[in-house]
């Protein structure tokens, strides 16, 4: 089995989904073949081998600096019959997610998005795919004989393998024709940990009381290294930037610890979280349906608390 | 211009997810049916263009029979008419291919960025791809000057600008309209508005689904005094093994 893996690269680094996605391949067996498109750092591409791929071709043109789905799609559709690949694997994102979508109508692959372990291949080839926003997961059948699989956090151990990849230069025509969306500007937040590819996130709800009071979440998600979100109501009343929204209608996480601050745990807040490894929620309200599903629990005011368990991270490090 | 609003019927958001028949089959039994939350902002965004444009704004599902009470609650809301798909969508490529058949010689396709049920964010981008036009997703703000679409779309982290021409396809999501509630005059036209039944493309699918799967249940929550934060951070460590 020939499996093309696109990395994503973001200033330049391999995204770490993207790692993700080379160790899934690496776990299915079979050749490895990694695909960056842009501008990429040379450490960060030779870096892809240790995670199971063989060789990693590097399409270095600047027009693909700008993410256009339509021409990442088209390339990608072009490489995976260069390389003869049964099988494209991604990561679940912003671009990667139709851009797959896409490769799969240009090559006839079958598709699937959302997945969330490796494909059993005792009977066919049949992946698990999580569905109803985290509450349940299908097992579906992948038929033909090509397949496109966007893979979501945590389908595969980041796993170091001890093998070497060699980086090639990988040519692309580009076809004017797919340029057919431009980015006039990007706003992002540099230098922050991204919150969908974050092992810990700190969270605040409408029990943090206003935008002034998030100095003391601030605190503790620094020294944990941890991403920060939020619930709706929170970015609804712009006290955090919409990006930070965690939930049914957000951003679904799925970290190693989840720690919830004056959330109530609706269920619409649930379904973004309850993919998470390990859930502490702290809450004034002994009663509120968050602890139901948490790990940890403490009952007090955040205010209280944080400071405190800010403290405690400290000191333990 | 005229709009097309493509919208899924999915269980309500707090709807307890259960299955029949070996898990085989979704238990519909006391589960309220709703319009897609996101194909309902997309759905928002539309009425509001007709609003300030004069757009005519047509509501797509692929459904079975029961979906009708979702089709007209968005006629209800504003939309001009509707066109039901006789067939269960199955597959994200199932449910785009029949959208595609009909959506040429619209300027605009909105939906949601994302179904609740099957949630593979695809849709717009696989009926982008099946008609050869444009498609962006997720879009938090959209305006049309012209003959170009004018979008804010959210990435990882933040957020990018966008432009394209139209025809074009566009995933929704918040903030880009508020949900709109149907009012007594919406809720009477809307009985009396063309909802056109048609039947499928058929297309054979190449995904299929076997059987559905809830999560394991979670332990019991371990309570940790306020008086003794630290102990949290040990046991994060220690039993837990996250930190
Ligand atoms: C279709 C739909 C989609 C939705 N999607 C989402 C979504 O994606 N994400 C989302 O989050 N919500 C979503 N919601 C909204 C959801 O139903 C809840 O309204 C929301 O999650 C509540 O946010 P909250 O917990 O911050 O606020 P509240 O419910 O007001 O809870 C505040 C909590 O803070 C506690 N508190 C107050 N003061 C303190 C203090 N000093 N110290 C400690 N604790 C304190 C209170 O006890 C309470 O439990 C959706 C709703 C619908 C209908």
């Amino acid at each position: 089995m020939n499996i093309l893996v696109f990395v994503e690269t973001s200033e330049g680094k391999i995204r770490k989904t993207s790692l993700e996605a080379v160790a899934y391949a690496h776990g299915m067996g079979g050749t490895v073949t990694a695909i960056a498109l842009g501008a990429a750092d040379a450490n960060e591409l030779q870096a892809i081998g240790k995670y199971g791929a063989s060789k990693i071709l590097h399409a270095a043109d600047t027009k693909l600096n700008e993410h256009v789905i339509q021409v990442y799609s088209s390339v990608l559709a072009k490489a995976m019959q260069d390389e003869n690949a049964d099988v494209l694997v991604l990561a679940n994102s912003s671009l990667g997610t139709p851009v797959a979508a896409k490769v799969a109508i240009k090559t006839g692959a079958s598709f699937a998005s959302n997945v969330s372990e490796l494909p059993n291949t005792s009977g066919g080839f049949v992946v698990k795919r999580s569905i109803y926003t985290g509450k349940a997961f299908a097992h579906v059948e992948l038929k033909s004989p090509k397949k496109v699989i966007a893979i979501r956090k945590n389908a595969a151990e980041l796993k170091e393998t001890g093998s070497v990849g060699s980086v090639t230069n990988y040519v692309v025509t580009l076809n004017d024709a797919d340029f057919n969306t431009k980015t006039i500007s990007t706003e992002k937040a540099t230098g922050e940990i991204l919150l969908p590819e974050a092992e810990i996130v700190v969270s605040g709800g409408r029990g943090m009381k206003g935008p002034e009071h998030w100095g003391i979440l601030l605190d503790l998600a620094k020294a944990l290294h941890a991403a920060t979100g939020c619930s709706k109501p929170v970015s609804d009343m712009g006290w955090r930037p919409h990006h930070e929204h965690v939930g049914q209608t957000g951003v679904k996480v799925a970290p190693q610890l989840y720690i919830a601050i004056g959330i109530s745990g609706a269920i619409q807040h649930l379904a973004g979280v309850n993919s998470s490894k390990c859930i502490v929620v702290i809450n004034k309200d002994a009663d509120a349906p968050f602890f139901k599903a948490a790990d940890y629990g403490i009952v007090g005011d955040a205010f209280d608390i944080l400071p405190k368990l800010t403290a405690a991270v400290l000191a333990a490090k | 211009m005229k709009i097309l609003v493509c919208i899924s019927h999915v269980p309500d958001t707090t709807s307890k997810i259960a299955f029949v028949d070996s898990n085989t089959k979704f238990d519909t039994s006391g589960v309220q049916f709703i319009i897609g939350p996101y194909d309902d902002y997309a759905l928002a965004r539309a009425i509001e263009l007709k609003e300030t444009s004069g757009a005519t704004v047509t509501v797509l599902n692929v459904g079975l029979i029961d979906t009708e009470p979702t089709i007209r609650k968005a006629l209800a809301i504003g939309a001009d008419d509707a066109i039901r798909v006789n067939a269960e969508p199955t597959d994200s490529l199932f449910v785009a291919a029949q959208i595609a058949e009909h959506a040429k010689g619209y300027d605009l396709i909105l939906m949601g960025r994302e179904s609740i049920d099957f949630n593979s964010g695809v849709v717009h981008a696989m009926v982008g791809e099946m008609l050869g036009i444009p498609s962006v997703s997720p879009v938090m703000k959209l305006d049309i000057e012209g003959t170009k679409a004018k979008m804010s779309k959210e990435i990882e982290g933040g957020k990018e600008q966008v432009e394209a021409n139209l025809p074009l396809v566009a995933g929704c999501q918040e903030p880009i309209a508020e949900w709109k509630i149907p009012n007594m005059r919406g809720i009477m036209s809307a009985r009396t508005k063309p909802l056109k039944v048609v039947e499928p493309k058929s297309t054979e699918s190449s995904v299929v689904t076997q059987k559905f799967e809830l999560p394991a249940p979670k332990g019991a929550v371990k309570m940790i005094s306020a008086d003794n934060v630290g102990e949290l951070v040990t046991r994060l460590k220690t039993e837990a093994k996250v930190l």
